[in-house]
């Protein structure tokens, strides 16, 4: 249906101060949002900016310096670290949430009687914190206490789990973690874009001989695929926010085995007084999400506005 | 949702009993490992110390025993002082219940202003508040600080009210805007024609219109703000802390014997209050994850 | 005094020019129709003098008061919706209720204007049901219950009757011109179906990308078209249209039909008007309804108003009141409006005659009608 702009209009022929006051109040009811969106988004980003290009340490210090501090970050062993960390953690994150996301998604679509419960189940641990969930998988991960031990009782003495204290494989813990919350998410994005995909496709498909795994394969997939762009750009961005599941699962270690850039930023902005290595890592976060993000809301943008739809 | 459609196999007209023992089989087996970390965590919560070294994470209870969860509320260490987590918890309370209510209002009447009282310019206004949504928040936790600091509600739930209120109206604002924006256009007109003024067809034809999305919004809310820990850690401490700092704060710094059951005991508080929204809001919470990510 | 005088109206949004320069003035008591296919305009229209839509050129003069700068509940109209937009979450009676209340009508007085309207509505025993636990027809009747009660200078309607299944249709199409008969109410009516645009107008506004094209009664716009936009739109089966030869015969005339090599129909016409005359040997477009060609030879007792044509039938549509049949006369494609009990097959040849008096002509080049 076609949005008219339609314009409150005042009661007598002469417009006076109540009408005026009519014509503005729906910018007025507005205006404050936005004043805030404006202050306390874009205002902050630039003040971040600002910093990331100035002396600052313990305290902000309105001394330019140019490129010291992003210079400062990247000679941090830390940051490679984190950085490699980053890439490592999000690629798994995100190649394994989608498969097992749309493995699931295609299982419960089969007609399952208890589905309603199955769902609810995959989904929980979107309900809560990742605080929790770091939790209580450190405790499940913990060696000698939680999935060795279990492996121990039930005669396989030989099952080690030490990942999460290990070095090399603590990054792998996150993953393990990370994919529990958020393949559940997934899932439910797919599912409902599979109970979107038009039935009589498939029928055809049917009758020209195509068996099951094919229709799958070359039909049903292929016409996910928005779903799997909204899902990889959420993931995305998932992946490169996560900070309270580094915390909590194995608080950045061992040393700082798993770090990643949100906790490299948080560490040196509140813990070791590097406010300017703080916001200049804070700026780069920053670009990480917009090179992944602005590509893929324009995209969404320009198709809603070239099929008519909003 | 609850239309009869058809699988493939179905359409295919095909349905080998082996391949349901399959799909079910593998349905199973991923259930188990979804509820797993819940099980060890209830089952943890409710054992004596000396029980947990003993037996297996998912052994049963011999001596079944609520002091972990006694001792967590009361008695379990957050910082220097020993009280227990019920004052965080109350604070998370409080904080969560003020910045939904105040960040759903807002967002209710930014959706209203978008949809139905367009004017120029709104679309891109509405970009620019959308885009707050996607944005790392470690990018303003400096500036934040700072600026909570010279307001002088640095480290308390006002600050933390305030925090939340302003990064939450770019979701309870995108979420109102597209519920209101399938709203009946024919029914402002019609009120309009009847008299009603501004406020009046808010208040009297959209907002008692509007249930389903008022909730779909105060859930992924409280979730939301109940659940966040990186406002928490950076913009309080000590006694204004919320939940989840205490919980991260009682589980990550213990020394000397870990009491893991009340660990797990005050995890499962801080759980508690989204997982009971999460199942009692059942399809509310979904069509709150969809929206979200559906209109990007 | 005119109710409702639409003066000069254009409706310019941002570069596109939706509405060109309206004129049209509504009597007391008339039964406006503005008609034509999407995008015509006429919801624009309709809206802009409701006051849900600005004016960018032009007035809208209601009641001898200029109301372009009126909020809609200050301009003594009321609007009936397509989709009866009734406030899900009130009773019938709150809804009939509300712009009274927004009013601040004291309470007394609204519970008797909602009983009255209720009464000629009969929508007494729904007064406290919500639209959900309504029928389409009875939410239209609240819909309509609404606009009557605030009493206004001008009714609107805005295809109120589109989201109706067909009987329904037929019906609630009867109560709103039993309703316009009883209560002199002044009305405009969009619609985009053309029969309902004939069964209820007084006048008819047929308008097509933002320009009026035709305004006159019904019988003015079914039997004179403007020009042949209106001669196709309104109708059904639509006007047939033929470009044809206007030849000299002696004192009378003579009409060529004749599409390519097929063999030529020469229909013998009466003396013409003079603007007719003009187009002595030249080409023009012939248009006569289906009413107007009958089977058989046979006259009207008046000679030169008959003209018999051979034509071959093509297709045959007995609709149980009549028989449509689609015939080709100089392999040009007509359709005649014949009696039910006419047999005739496909393939068949024979002999039909003409109403002349039915016959209008439009210039090829303008499309306009020749007068």
């Amino acid at each position: 249906m076609a949005t008219t702009y339609a314009e409150p209009l005042g009661p007598h022929a002469a417009p006076h101060v109540s009408t005026r006051l009519q014509r503005l109040l729906p910018k007025l009811v507005l205006a404050p949002s936005v004043a805030i969106t404006l202050v306390f988004v874009y205002g902050f980003i630039l003040w971040t900016t600002y910093l990331s290009f100035t002396k600052s340490r313990g305290y902000a210090v309105h001394e330019l310096v140019g490129w010291l501090q992003y210079e400062r970050v990247w000679a941090q062993p830390r940051w490679s670290v984190a950085l490699h960390n980053l890439a490592i953690f999000g690629i798994l994150y995100i190649v394994i949430c989608l498969f097992l996301g749309l493995l699931l998604a295609i299982l419960l679509d089969q007609r399952i009687r208890q589905e309603g419960t199955l769902r609810a189940i995959f989904l929980y641990p979107m309900a809560i914190s990742f605080i929790v969930t770091g939790t209580a998988w450190k405790w499940m991960l913990n060696p000698g206490l939680g999935l060795e031990k279990l492996a121990h009782d039930w005669g396989y003495t030989n099952f080690h789990f030490d990942w999460i204290v290990n070095e090399d494989m603590a990054i792998y813990t996150l993953v393990i973690a990370g994919v529990w919350q958020a393949t559940g998410f997934v899932m439910a994005m797919f599912l409902a874009g599979l109970r979107g995909i038009d039935q009589d496709i498939i029928k055809a498909a049917s009758i020209d001989g195509a068996r099951m795994l094919r229709i799958y394969w070359r039909i049903i997939i292929p016409q996910l695929r928005p779903v799997f762009l909204s899902a990889l750009v959420i993931l995305a961005h998932l992946a490169i926010k996560s900070y309270d599941l580094v915390v909590a699962l194995t608080g950045g270690g061992p040393g700082y085995a798993t770090d990643l850039p949100s906790t490299f930023m948080y560490a040196h902005t509140f813990t070791r007084n590097q406010l300017g290595m703080g916001a200049a890592s804070a700026v780069m976060m920053l670009l990480t999400v917009a090179a992944i993000m602005v590509p893929f809301l324009y995209s969404e943008v320009r198709h809603s506005r070239a099929t008519g739809r909003d | 949702m609850e239309q009869t459609w058809e699988t493939p196999q179905m359409a295919q007209g095909t349905s080998f009993a082996w391949s349901r023992v399959v799909i079910y089989g593998l349905l199973g087996f991923f259930a188990l490992i979804y509820l797993l970390p819940l099980v060890v965590m209830v089952l943890t919560s409710f054992k004596h110390l000396p029980e947990i070294y003993a037996g297996n994470m998912i052994a049963l209870p011999k001596d079944w025993t609520i002091e972990p969860w006694v001792d967590a509320w009361q008695t379990a260490c957050v910082g220097l002082s020993c009280n227990g987590i019920k004052g965080y918890f109350w604070n998370s309370a409080k904080m969560t219940v003020l910045a939904v209510v105040i960040s759903t209002v807002l967002g209710l009447l930014n959706g209203y202003v978008l949809t139905k009282w367009k004017f120029k310019g709104a679309n891109v206004l509405f970009g620019l508040m959308l885009f707050g949504c996607f944005i790392p928040f470690q990018i303003v936790l400096i500036p934040m600080a700072t600026l909570l600091g010279k307001m002088g509600i640095a480290s308390s739930t006002t600050g933390l009210v305030f925090v939340h209120v302003v990064y939450g109206i770019c979701f309870t604002t995108l979420y109102a805007r597209n519920y209101y924006v399938a709203f009946p256009d024919e029914l402002v007109k019609a009120a309009m024609i009847d008299g009603a003024r501004f406020f009046s067809i808010f208040w009297r034809i959209l907002l008692p219109n509007s249930g389903p999305i008022i909730i779909v919004t105060v859930i992924w809310q409280f979730t939301n703000i109940w659940n966040d820990f990186l406002f928490g850690a950076s913009f309080s401490t000590g006694e204004s802390a919320p939940m989840t700092v205490a919980l991260n704060n009682v589980v990550n710094t213990s020394t000397g014997e870990r009491p893991y059951n009340v660990h797990m005991a005050a995890a499962m508080i801080a759980a508690l209050p989204t997982l009971l929204v999460y199942i009692f809001g059942g399809r509310y919470f979904v069509r709150g994850l969809m929206a979200g990510s559906v209109k990007g | 005094m005119a109710s409702l005088e639409i003066n000069g109206v254009k409706k310019r949004f941002g570069a596109t020019e939706i509405l060109k320069g309206i004129d049209i003035s509504v009597e007391t008591g008339e039964f406006l129709v503005l008609v034509g296919p999407s995008g015509c305009g006429k919801s624009t229209l309709l809206n802009m003098i409701a006051g849900l839509d600005t004016v960018t050129e032009g007035d809208i003069v209601i009641g001898g008061r200029r109301v372009n700068d009126f909020h809609p509940s200050e301009r003594d109209i009321a609007m009936v919706f397509q989709s009866y937009a009734l406030y899900p979450n009130m009773t019938v009676e709150q809804n009939i209720a509300f712009g009274m209340e927004m009013r601040k009508v004291p309470k007394p007085e609204r519970e008797t204007a909602v009983r009255d309207v209720a009464k000629i509505l009969q929508l007494d025993h729904l007064l406290q049901r919500r639209p959900s636990q309504l029928s389409g027809g009875q939410r239209q009747r609240v819909a309509m219950g609404r606009a009557l009660v605030r009493k206004p200078k001008i009714f609107l309607f805005d295809e109120p009757l589109s989201n109706l299944d067909a009987q329904l249709r037929v019906d609630m199409r009867t109560e709103i011109k039993k309703l316009h008969q009883r209560l002199g109410a002044t009305i405009v009516y969009v619609t985009h179906d053309q029969i309902e645009a004939m069964t209820l107008a007084t006048r008819i506004a047929v308008m097509r990308g933002g320009e009026l094209q035709q305004l006159g009664t019904p019988a003015e716009v079914y039997n004179r078209p403007a020009n042949t936009f209106v001669a196709g739109f309104m109708g059904s089966p639509r006007m047939n249209l033929a470009p044809a030869r206007l030849q000299r015969n002696g004192v009378g005339h003579v009409l060529e039909v004749q599409l390519g090599d097929r063999p030529k129909v020469d229909i013998r016409l009466p003396p013409q008007p003079a603007a007719v005359r003009a187009y002595e040997g030249k080409e023009l477009i012939a248009g006569v309804r289906a009413e107007a060609i009958s089977y058989g030879t046979q006259s009207s007792g008046n000679d030169g108003q008959r003209s018999t044509v051979d034509a071959t039938i093509e297709v045959t549509e007995p609709t149980g009141a009549d028989t449509l049949a689609v015939l080709t006369v100089g392999g040009h494609e007509f359709t005649a409006r014949l009696g039910p009990d006419v047999n005739l097959r496909p393939g068949e040849q024979a002999q039909f005659s003409i109403d002349l008096s039915k016959l209008v002509f439009f210039d090829p080049q303008t499309q306009q009608r020749i007068t």
